[in-house]
């Protein structure tokens, strides 16, 4: 069996590289110190951690919609043109849609601001919607739609411009076992549809196993990476592979490094009381 | 879960019969006081004669009724476009918000029948009542769409300043539509101060003459002694009233009933 090998086809190449990267807010809080991480193209790499360690901050950083305290974010891609807002998906770990409009418009919004005429804009909304299941909800309202349509409407949002990099902040936190089981089948097939890359925040072990390539294993005061782990299974990963003893065997890996992180920041924090 | 349905249009039954009954009652006893206390009219008219009245005086009443209904919904227009174009302006730039939030907030506290014998002073009449009617409206409308405008959801900003958008996109597609339900809300206060404010200066404008709107209507009959035809001018002042609201309600009802809580069926 060949590991990595349906991973992108651009894997290993890097995208991203956040270096020496920190983040205080006015409060005085310092959500992220020293944080280095590089996310290499084609990967699906999660940021796994107890919450306060940052890892929606370094998540917002990777997006621009908060700036580093110190540090710097630089794409490293050629494939990534700087000023190009179409290289960034990001999904909410609410589905954050707007309820006034229909489910079409939703999606069709970033095409919109982007100032592309809706003759153009329709024929990607609907293929956006179709790949995650949607076609047939165009003219609903989010509120007719059950939690996990919803999120699956959002996904389709942050699909609709083909970002290189898509950023999913727990996007799937709040919905049930069930959903999200579903959700997780069909985000990896997306991925590998589209050999995008994502950047996944969880604070699910199972979640983060089942999901990645990489997981980084975060721990808090100051938010930092704690150690980085391979989960060199195969894709496409399915229901097997859930119940599997390889998959079991990655879980308590994960976890026995998640809960090494956490002692670390709990002496941490012992030391400085 | 036995027969929900039949409960709940027994329900909607109760809600439009008891207030009937309750207005029965009263009209009932009403018009037996004045018959067992031989009550003159001048003192308390009866209900039947204040009805005989209405429809003896229908062409004067009814003139009055345009002219404080056109000022209404002048003052009400006028206090909806200057209360969100208002708020917009001081959500866009906070150095008017600053310069200016402090006057609008003073025009809303003053009393507004101590405000209309000055207005009435120097500007011409028809103009002094309509100024009047925007004064009082238009607070409730500035006041909500700057609180809409700003109850717009982080994530969804986010979102917008994710994809580039311009100030007027944001505008136009964040926070005008999220600001909607709050607008409405004021402008259901504001069509209600609309009627009040006219009439408020139409009393205040009485003595001045010209006047014909309803209000001036129930003054002059108040010094003739003219008492029923008080009553028939101020049971149509409370009609266009109660009109104006579910009118209001109604526009509210179509604008949100697909996506906003207040406008969704209270049924699961």
């Amino acid at each position: 069996m060949t590991m990595n090998k349906t991973i992108g086809t651009h894997s290993g190449s890097p995208l991203i590289a956040l270096r020496g990267v920190g983040k205080t807010f006015a409060s005085g809080t310092v959500a992220l110190k020293g944080f280095n991480f590089d996310v290499r193209a084609g990967e699906f790499v999660s940021l796994l951690g107890p919450s306060g360690c940052g890892k929606s901050t370094a998540l917002r950083i990777i997006a621009g919609l908060s700036e580093p305290s110190e540090g710097t974010v630089e794409w490293t891609s050629s494939r990534a043109p700087v000023n190009d807002e179409s290289r960034i998906g990001f999904v909410f770990q609410e589905p954050t849609l707007m309820p006034w409009t229909s489910v079409f418009n939703n999606v069709l919004l970033p095409l919109k601001l982007k100032g592309i005429p809706i003759e153009k804009a329709r024929a990607r909304v609907v293929a956006a919607l179709d790949r995650v299941g949607l076609k047939e909800f165009g003219r609903s309202y989010p509120r007719e739609l059950s939690g996990g349509m919803r999120m699956r409407v959002s996904i389709a949002r942050a699909l609709v411009t083909e970002p290189t990099l898509l950023l999913m902040d727990e996007p799937f936190a709040a919905l049930d076992e069930i959903t999200r089981f579903k959700l997780n089948n069909d985000l990896l097939q997306v991925w590998q549809a589209l050999s995008t890359t994502v950047v996944f925040v969880t604070h699910s072990v199972f979640e983060s196993v089942y999901l990645s390539s990489r997981i980084m294993v975060m721990a808090a005061r100051p938010g930092r990476v704690f150690t980085e782990l391979k989960i060199d299974a195969p894709y496409p990963r399915d229901q097997d592979f859930r119940t599997s003893a390889e998959y079991a065997a990655f879980c308590r890996r994960t976890s026995e490094a998640l809960a090494q992180a956490m002692a670390a920041q709990d002496t941490a924090a012992g030391g400085a009381a | 879960m036995t027969n929900a349905p039949a409960a709940h249009s027994r329900d909607r039954t109760l809600r439009i019969v008891l207030p009937i009954v309750v207005l029965a009652l009263g009209l009932s006893l009403w018009a037996l006081v004045v018959w067992i206390g031989n009550i003159p009219p001048y003192v308390l008219p009866s209900p039947e004669l204040i009805l005989q009245t209405l429809v003896s005086d229908w062409g004067l009443l009814f003139q009055s009724l345009l002219v404080t209904l056109a000022t209404t919904v002048e003052g009400f227009l006028l206090a909806a476009v200057g209360g969100v174009g208002l708020a917009v302006l001081f959500n866009q730039s906070r150095l008017v918000e600053y310069s200016l939030y402090p006057y609008a907030v003073i025009l809303q506290v003053t009393p507004i029948v101590a405000i209309a014998p000055l207005l009435l002073i120097y500007l011409p009449q028809p103009l002094a009542v309509l100024a009047c009617a925007w004064i009082v409206a238009f607070f409730p409308v500035l006041a909500n769409t700057t609180l809409g405008l700003h109850s717009v959801d982080r994530n969804l900003a986010d979102l917008f300043a994710l994809y580039g958008a311009t100030r007027g996109q944001i505008l136009w597609n964040l926070k005008l539509p999220a600001a909607l339900p709050y607008i409405l809300g004021g402008l259901r206060i504001a069509g209600g101060l609309s009627l009040i404010g006219a009439v408020v200066a139409e009393i205040a404008a009485g003595s001045a003459g010209a006047g014909s709107g309803l209000a001036y209507r129930i003054a002059e009959s108040g010094y003739r002694l003219n008492i029923p035809r008080m009553f028939a001018a101020l049971l149509l002042l409370s009609v266009a009233g109660i009109v104006i609201f579910y009118l209001l309600s109604a526009i509210n009802y179509l604008a949100l009933r697909r996506w906003h809580e207040s406008a969704l069926d209270q049924e699961r």
